[in-house]
């Protein structure tokens, strides 16, 4: 499926704002990602496999509040959400 | 050549200068992160790591092996996944090199409150667990209105340099701890340190941990004698005398007071320290008193203190300055720096008798230090 990347994780996916990914949860998706571009998952992901504070996952134009959401073909968009200053 | 990095809310800077009086201004590093600490390693005088988030992404580590000129970045420390508290690691607000017999061992200090250790500069970190899991942590760091605005902060990361595995942590707030067998175990060791904020305990019984230091130091050259400054006072404690601490501050004027954030030791002289008061009356305003900034130097040892204000304005001048915005050099006479949170930079090479403002207009300054 598509991924659509901020402009905040681009510095790790060489400037590309879509790269392509696949697995059956968001969690596949964010390793499958980290896979290939080191150090993004725990940007966005702790430890503890939270979704960190200020960072929304949309699976299909749904808002995703948890890795094992399904994703199938769909396409995910990560967003920093409207916090900061 | 002397060279500053400058940590702010976004990004990284750096001051260099041949004389230190004509300083260029270098960055931003690292644009747009909120950067809370970055420090060279003595050991080897090029390696620097720098702790960082954004506002929005997870914490990372950047290191660079030639001063600052080209970066890598590393994973940021974490609490074991699965870990019964749910700790994750939100920054990292404090690093300190290792003893010098061990070259790439570092300790990064975290919010919330984590001590974590690298063997080999940052490529992967352990959590020191006797500190982490210690049973009596999370009563030491209490709740959330025992921690900082943005979350409890684990600082003030002293090595012993006669005995890699004597360590002190600071707690913000929480108190300050020894470890005497490399991180095994962690003792408090608050004792003498006012706290007006615990009710008053039975039988007379004093607190050994709940208290709020901002920043603790000690000298190379004397490591049982340890410098504080709190959030209830100026304190010293030398340990060849016992185990109390002993508000040094109380000898400050009292229309300043003994509030702030950082202590700076002498290079050389280990009577003599300077700290940056802050007004901690009423609500609290952490700004400098009256409006007329200045830092404090003693050189007898905390029993007297004298001001030392020249170069700075003398009215309407609101500075905070944070507990790792101030350091020393060791040049002679010793040059002193610090950075403030209205974006100033101030440096003095006549050991504070005068200061001159060399970088205006920076983000809101964390931290500066010096090689």
């Amino acid at each position: 499926m598509r991924v659509l990347v901020p402009s905040h994780l681009r510095s790790y996916t060489n400037g590309v704002g879509e790269v392509m990914s696949h697995g059956e949860t968001l969690d596949d998706v964010m390793h499958d990602l980290d896979a290939r571009f080191k150090g993004l998952r725990a940007r966005v992901i702790d430890e503890q496999d939270r979704i960190r504070s200020h960072v929304k996952f949309f699976v299909g134009g749904e808002q995703a509040d948890t890795l094992g959401t399904r994703v199938g073909d769909r396409e995910v968009q990560i967003v920093a959400a409207f916090s900061g200053g | 050549m002397t060279t500053l990095h400058v940590s702010t809310r976004k990004g990284l800077w750096f001051l260099h200068s041949d004389d230190r009086a004509r300083f260029r201004l270098e960055g931003p590093h690292h644009h747009g992160h909120i950067v809370h600490h970055t420090v060279l390693d003595p050991r080897d005088g090029r390696t620097l790591l720098a702790a960082m988030r954004t506002g929005h992404l997870g914490p990372v580590v950047m290191r660079s092996l030639d001063r600052g000129e080209t970066w890598k970045e590393l994973a940021a420390p974490t609490f074991p996944k699965g870990e019964p508290r749910g700790r994750a690691v939100d920054h990292v607000f404090w690093l300190t090199p290792g003893h010098a017999s061990q070259p790439g061992v570092w300790y990064a200090g975290t919010s919330p409150q984590g001590l974590f250790r690298t063997e080999d500069a940052g490529d992967s970190w352990q959590p020191v667990s006797g500190y982490n899991d210690h049973p009596d942590q999370a009563t030491w760091a209490g709740g959330d209105k025992d921690q900082t605005p943005d979350g409890g902060k684990l600082h003030s990361i002293l090595v012993d340099p006669r005995d890699p595995k004597h360590l002190y942590v600071a707690m913000s707030g929480g108190g300050f701890f020894e470890s005497i067998d490399g991180g095994l175990a962690f003792r408090p060791m608050s004792l003498g340190v006012e706290n007006p904020y615990l009710p008053k305990l039975p039988d007379g019984a004093e607190h050994l941990f709940g208290d709020d230091p901002h920043c603790v130091v000690s000298h190379p050259k004397r490591p049982d004698r340890l410098w504080q400054q709190s959030h209830f006072g100026i304190y010293l404690l030398d340990r060849e005398k016992g185990e109390r601490w002993t508000r040094i501050g109380r000898a400050m004027p009292s229309d300043v007071g003994d509030i702030g954030f950082p202590i700076v030791l002498h290079p050389r002289d280990t009577d003599t320290a300077w700290v940056f008061p802050m007004d901690g009356t009423t609500v609290w305003p952490r700004t400098s008193p009256g409006g007329k900034p200045a830092l404090y130097v003693t050189r007898d040892a905390g029993a007297t203190w004298e001001r030392r204000d020249g170069g700075f304005p003398t009215t309407q001048a609101w500075w905070t300055v944070k507990r790792q915005a101030m350091t020393a050099d060791a040049g002679d006479p010793v040059g002193l720096y610090f950075g403030t949170t209205s974006g100033e930079v101030w440096a003095s090479n006549d050991e504070a008798k005068s200061f001159t403002c060399i970088a205006r207009h920076l983000p809101e300054i964390y931290a500066v230090t010096v090689a």
